[in-house]
């Protein structure tokens, strides 16, 4: 009698794993044929040095194991496009992070009027086309006309050259890709403060925690799964540097502001050298996953 | 419940869906049948243009039509920007237009690819589209190994835009002949504005174009054995390459490219007063010479090494090809006839700002008494191709231009920057070395 029941309930399950399955297969087998069909495609493409010629007659197509890798690593533009993304991502990602949450902290404290307003207002940065950001951006920095110099020339600073030094033109890039994209993880920031329980807050008034107190030990950990989230998508968002670049500088000056994924588009997609532009994709992919895999750990360590 | 409601609502759905199906099934039936009557008597070319030259193309498209009543052109317009990758995926996919326009140094490429048609099939017997009614070395950059592989639609080349008051102030009653005389006039000016930040010329560390100039006009090799090397560092690029750092070196010109977001404007207000472009900038130069400063500029043509040297320039425009995988290539040719014919070309001319590639059609008034064509009927006369290579933009673009940048701010010296430029040119074209080594 038992035995029977556990029967039947095995069955159900199986029959509803099937379903499941039935239902899902329209995604899965979109995600297969337009992903990963693909993603092998390029895999095994960044064994040859499909090109240009490759293109017009396959005859042109050599298979050439690791090259398009051992060039890679012995291309100085490489090194340089990494170093950049590096510099990027390592600068761009805490200080955009601090932002948001700052940017979620007010706007979430009790005293702030008119919080709809704001919300949209650090928000419409995001949504907003990144060519229109761009021009406005490049009168910003322009080094004759733009507000920046104007309003440090009150401090007596001389103007600064700022997209065109090489010195000044990431950190350019990288104030403007934070204006434009902290109003994302500010909206997810809002939600995590939301779901923090208000009984916490008020134990701790009533044991007298000041409002630094409360921060770090009420507000802080328990957002930390959002944290955690944000950090990772902000890192993986950042080692894909690509648009901001690409329209204010085009990877100058001296190719300074040249990231790994502009450099991979430049290969591919204007000098067709596919297979080695492929190579540089899958170097990115493990760079990033390498970079994912330390971030939970450490996380998981301090949690 | 909730399932049942579910289910019902899923019916009304599915039901509205099905209407919405049996609509849009009856549309394609109708659309079908629709043209299969019409394909009976007319054949359909895709004719794909470029940007401004796409759109406007519209307009000449319907006498055409009536004079050919059995052939219908439709037209689209693909944005420059992206217009090659666009091109290059629309052949990877197979579907190329019947007939395109193709800046004129993308023909090798699209020649290898074999993309687009050798045209010999249908050039000898052509009344209209004659060899001797272009200018030499615009035709030229059609033709790969001796075959043509498109015909000139319009055309263009780079010819000095200057400041005829500044040149007059820094006593030059007449533009520059020779590199010496425009690099000691640039001095004078440069000496003139004393204390401002104001420059002679504006060389563009991003426009490989000026440096490629100089080059072939000092006569060097700029690729040598069939194309297959670098050859930068030759003496003869390394003299103009030399000459043109110069101007950064001496402050003649500004540094980065930044400092320049408008060049019409800088122009207007003498932040540099000679420019190296082409007819593009003509109509916006104009806008913004107004007033008192709108007869205080003028065109000439480049100057030359020296005395004895006429200055060249670039061989530019657009070509018409025909894709190789056409069914239609005698209807594609009838249409690129029809845009070749002067009377055509003018309206074009008159439509886009586009300098006719027909010498005839320059005889018409509009252009033979605009003062500022003058010095481009005088340039065309002298203008070459760039090395027909597949490989030739990313020479220019990404590495001449990027080494350029690096003498230009002294980074390396121009025998460093020259020497690395060949090494990196030869890698790129290893390829080429392989596939010209195994035709043999």
């Amino acid at each position: 009698m038992r035995e029977n029941k556990v029967q039947i309930e095995r069955k159900d399950f199986s029959s509803g794993i099937s379903a499941a399955y039935f239902f899902l297969a329209p995604a899965l087998i979109s995600i297969f044929i337009f992903f990963f069909i693909p993603v092998i495609a390029a895999f095994i493409i960044s064994f040859t040095d499909f090109d240009i010629y490759s293109l017009g007659n396959y005859n042109n197509l050599r298979f050439v194991g690791l090259k398009n890798y051992s060039d890679l690593l012995n291309n100085e533009l490489f090194w340089i496009s990494l170093k950049n993304t590096f510099y990027f991502v390592i600068v761009a990602s805490p200080l955009s992070i601090s932002v948001s949450l700052g940017a979620a902290l007010i706007l979430n404290s009790k005293v702030v009027k008119l919080k709809g307003i704001f919300r949209l207002a650090y928000f419409i940065p995001v949504v907003t086309t990144l060519v229109a950001v761009a021009i406005v951006w490049r009168f910003i920095y322009h080094p004759r006309f733009g507000i920046l110099n104007y309003l440090l020339s009150f401090a007596g600073i001389n103007p600064i050259d700022w997209l065109g030094d090489p010195f000044w033109a990431m950190p350019s890039i990288i104030l403007m890709s934070i204006w434009k994209n902290f109003g994302y993880n500010m909206i997810i920031f809002i939600a995590g403060l939301q779901n923090i329980p208000e009984h916490l807050y008020e134990a701790a008034v009533l044991e007298g925690a000041s409002g630094w107190q409360q921060f770090k030990k009420i507000t802080l950990p328990m957002l930390a799964p959002t944290t955690v989230f944000i950090s990772i998508i902000t890192m993986i968002g950042n080692f894909q540097l690509f648009a901001e670049p690409y329209v204010m500088t085009q990877g100058g000056p001296l190719n300074k502001t040249l990231s790994v994924v502009q450099y991979m588009y430049q290969e591919g997609f204007r000098w067709w050298n596919m297979g080695y532009s492929a190579s540089i994709a899958f170097v990115l992919f493990i760079i990033i996953f390498i970079g994912t895999m330390l971030q939970l750990r450490i996380q998981k360590q301090t949690a | 419940m909730i399932l049942a409601m579910k289910l019902v609502w899923f019916e009304i759905k599915f039901s509205y869906l099905k209407e919405k199906l049996f609509l849009l099934i009856s549309t394609l039936i109708l659309i079908l049948s629709l043209s299969c009557n019409e394909s009976g008597k007319e054949t359909v070319i895709d004719f794909w243009g470029l940007g401004s030259e796409g759109e406007f193309v519209k307009q000449l498209i319907p006498r055409f039509e009536a004079q050919n009543p059995s052939i219908k052109v439709k037209v689209q317009m693909a944005p420059w920007t992206a217009a090659q990758e666009k091109l290059i995926s629309a052949f990877a996919s197979d579907n190329l237009p019947d007939v395109f326009q193709l800046g004129n140094t993308w023909v090798p490429q699209f020649a290898q690819l074999e993309a687009i048609t050798e045209l010999s099939s249908q050039l000898p017997e052509s009344k209209i589209i004659k060899k001797e009614n272009y200018f030499e070395g615009i035709w030229d950059t059609n033709v790969l190994d001796s075959l043509v592989y498109g015909i000139p639609w319009y055309i263009d080349t780079r010819v000095m835009f200057y400041r005829k008051d500044v040149f007059e102030k820094a006593g030059f009653s007449s533009p520059p002949k020779t590199w010496d005389e425009l690099y000691q006039l640039s001095k004078k000016i440069k000496a003139s504005h004393k204390g401002e930040e104001k420059y002679a010329i504006f060389i563009a560390t991003n426009e490989w174009a000026n440096f490629i100039i100089f080059g072939l006009q000092n006569g060097a090799e700029i690729l040598k054995d069939n194309n297959t090397y670098g050859n930068f560092n030759g003496e003869k690029f390394t003299e103009a390459f030399s000459y043109l750092t110069k101007y950064y070196r001496e402050n003649l010109t500004p540094l980065g490219v930044s400092q320049v977001t408008n060049v019409y404007q800088a122009f207007a207000e003498e932040y540099f007063s000679i420019y190296i472009s082409g007819p593009w900038n003509i109509s916006e130069f104009k806008k913004w010479m107004t007033g008192d400063l709108q007869d205080k500029w003028m065109t000439a043509a480049l100057p030359g090494p020296n005395e004895n040297i006429k200055g060249i320039s670039l061989a530019g425009g657009s070509s018409l090809v025909i894709s190789q995988r056409s069914k239609y290539k005698n209807e594609a040719w009838k249409l690129i006839e029809y845009l070749s014919k002067p009377e055509t070309q003018i309206d074009f001319y008159h439509l886009v700002n586009d300098l006719p590639a027909v010498k005839e059609a320059w005889k018409d008034t509009s252009l033979s008494n605009n003062p500022y064509m003058k010095a481009f009927y005088e340039q065309f006369n002298y203008v070459v191709a760039t090395p027909k290579i597949p490989e030739w933009e990313q020479i220019v673009f990404s590495k001449l231009q990027q080494y350029v940048e690096l003498a230009a701010r002294n980074v390396l010296s121009v025998k460093e920057a020259l020497q690395k430029l060949d090494d990196d040119v030869n890698v790129i074209l290893e390829k080429r070395r392989w596939m010209l080594s195994r035709n043999k």
